[in-house]
């Protein structure tokens, strides 16, 4: 169990004059992780990311790399990282590959093998017809793949991606997925984005970010834990009572929702079948029946909008 | 990794018609202000000969160009440094510097370093132009060099007090008008406090840009002028790596 992590993050704090951006965030990223991260605007996604590449000082807790202290040794440490900010930091008046062997040299891509770095991160992000071109002239979803391949260049161990996806047009957007999923296979990536079926498609481990503080992180197979409400929703011609419906084994309350609509709590295993067979032997008219299933969108309006009870859209939505 | 900081920051100079048309101005005025010095001298130049121990064509022509070159030189600096640093903030690019494996020094180092190669070449044609006497007189090599040499510090002083005020603000044009008011600034200093005590008049004429030039420029070449030039460029090239620095650390 003696399993390195390429990123190991403790406790981690960055003050903005008297407002804390971040407070005590803790976490790590082992190979082979794509992490998802996700917080409301403001929440301290870009300033965590900022920090773990050296462009912040924490005020307070420790980054290690591969082991390697970014903090007391940034220059060791910063080899094994790639990073796209926000914004790409995209010079307008270089070409693409006088750009990127640029970025190459910066991080110490040997001469003799920068040529073939070079192309194999063009290949990767579908740049090799613009080359040539200067990047001020390119679109911004181009722009965007620029700013991938300059993150991946160097073959760092740890890409971290703040919100990579903006710009880009669908047919990119999965084309950079699947990019992401591939680089996830022999690399460590962390990817921050708003968008959440981007989290469900492309990571194996999420992180939710509210007011500085984590306030969810669970791999994705716990996150289906999550997402496995313990209701059904069933619909019915003949109206029964509420009674007669919690009467069913294994259902321990029930509520009607519009005409025709309930919503079952159960606990213990599904009882589908059961509620299934005694709706049809009393002639309920049975129209449909679904295990209400949570989306990732409200367990993240949950967690970072604490005031307001997601109840309601909830099942507004599953009806 | 300074140098290819340095490569990239001269490129992109060379890529931008700013600095472009800035040799072309300075030059243009370099070789003005060329003519009309030789222009004086062929006046006077029947007058010189009949005197003994007569000023020379280097103390006529050269030298006064040289003179007057310091002064376009120092209108120009802040044209050049004022996007240095500014501009990778705005335009969000210093992380790119940022994430990668370089120190804050290796980053103001290449920095400094581009712009000095690019002053360098503008001191480059400046010493062609006058080197070009040679063609028809001689020169006094001695008192030439060590004028290039002045100047170059001096050159190397703008950009280094150019380049600090780069890395105070996101936006060029502050950069530029804050070294358009420091630079002038150090160049007249020594002409207040010469009626207060002789500690500060001695302090202030210390401090002033120009009176280590123009001993330099007589052909005295003085340690003490060296050293404080130097002194000069690495209290700015400090001050920036430490502006630099401080955009990270919490405040």
């Amino acid at each position: 169990m003696d399993k390195e992590f390429l990123v190991d993050a403790q406790h981690l704090y960055r003050y903005y004059g008297p407002t804390c951006a971040v407070q005590d965030v803790s976490f790590q990223l082992a190979k082979g992780d794509v992490l998802g991260f996700l917080g409301p605007n403001g929440a301290g996604k870009s300033s965590t990311m900022q920090m773990l590449t050296g462009n912040l000082a924490p005020s307070a807790g420790k980054i290690r790399v591969r082991g390697i202290d970014l903090l007391d040794e940034p220059k060791r440490a910063k080899r094994e990282l790639g990073y796209l900010p926000e914004q790409p930091p995209l010079y307008r008046e270089h070409s693409v590959d006088e750009f990127l062997s640029y970025c190459g040299r910066l991080h110490l891509v040997p001469k003799n093998r920068l040529r073939q770095a070079l192309d194999s991160a063009k290949e990767r992000c579908g740049l090799g017809a613009v080359g040539k071109r200067l990047i001020g002239n390119l679109s911004k979803g181009y722009q965007q793949r620029v700013g991938i391949a300059q993150a991946i260049l160097h073959n760092p161990a740890v890409v971290i991606l703040d919100e990579p996806t903006v710009g880009l047009d669908p047919i990119q957007i999965r084309e950079i997925r699947h990019l992401i999923r591939e680089l996830g296979n022999d690399h460590g990536i962390i990817l921050s984005t708003h968008i959440l079926p981007e989290v469900q498609g492309v990571c194996n481990r999420v992180q939710i970010i509210n007011q500085g503080r984590l306030v969810f992180a669970d791999s994705m197979s716990g996150l289906e834990q999550h997402l496995h409400s313990q209701h059904l929703i069933i619909r019915l011609r003949q109206i029964p009572s509420i009674d007669e419906l919690t009467q069913v084994p294994g259902i321990v309350a029930a509520e009607a929702l519009d005409t025709g609509h309930f919503r079952l709590r159960y606990e213990g295993t599904n009882p589908a079948s059961a509620v299934a067979e005694i709706a049809v032997a009393r002639g309920w008219g049975l129209e449909e029946l679904v295990p209400e299933r949570r989306t990732l969108e409200q367990i993240f309006v949950e967690l970072t909008m604490q005031d307001h009870v997601p109840q309601d859209t909830a099942n507004g939505e599953a009806a | 990794m300074i140098f290819t900081i340095a490569a990239r920051e001269l490129k992109a100079l060379f890529l931008s018609p700013l600095a472009w048309s800035i040799l072309a101005v300075v030059q243009f005025l370099l070789a003005y202000l060329f003519l009309a010095q030789i222009d004086t001298y062929m006046m006077f130049a029947p007058r010189l000969a009949g005197m003994e121990d007569a000023p020379g064509v280097t103390d006529i022509v050269v030298m006064p160009l040289l003179g007057n070159a310091a002064v376009i030189l120092l209108l120009v600096a802040p044209l050049i440094t004022m996007r240095v640093l500014s501009e990778e903030r705005r335009n969000r690019t210093l992380s790119l510097l940022m994430s990668a494996p370089v120190s804050m020094t290796e980053i103001v180092l290449g920095k400094y370093l581009g712009i000095l190669v690019f002053f360098m070449v503008m001191l480059g044609l400046l010493a062609l132009m006058a080197l070009s006497l040679l063609a028809g007189t001689d020169l006094d090599l001695g008192k030439v060099a060590s004028g290039l040499l002045g100047l170059a510090l001096l050159v190397g002083a703008f950009s280094a007090a150019g380049l600090y005020m780069s890395s105070l603000t996101e936006q060029p044009t502050i950069a530029a008008v804050s070294s358009f008011g420091l630079l002038p600034l150090l160049w007249i200093i020594n002409w207040a406090g010469g009626s207060g005590a002789a500690a500060v008049s001695g302090l202030f004429s210390y401090l002033s840009l120009v009176g280590h030039y123009e001993s330099l420029l007589k052909g005295l070449f003085n340690s003490t002028d060296v050293v404080y030039y130097l002194l000069f460029i690495l209290t700015f090239l400090v001050l920036s790596i430490q502006s630099l620095d401080a955009n990270r650390l919490p405040h």
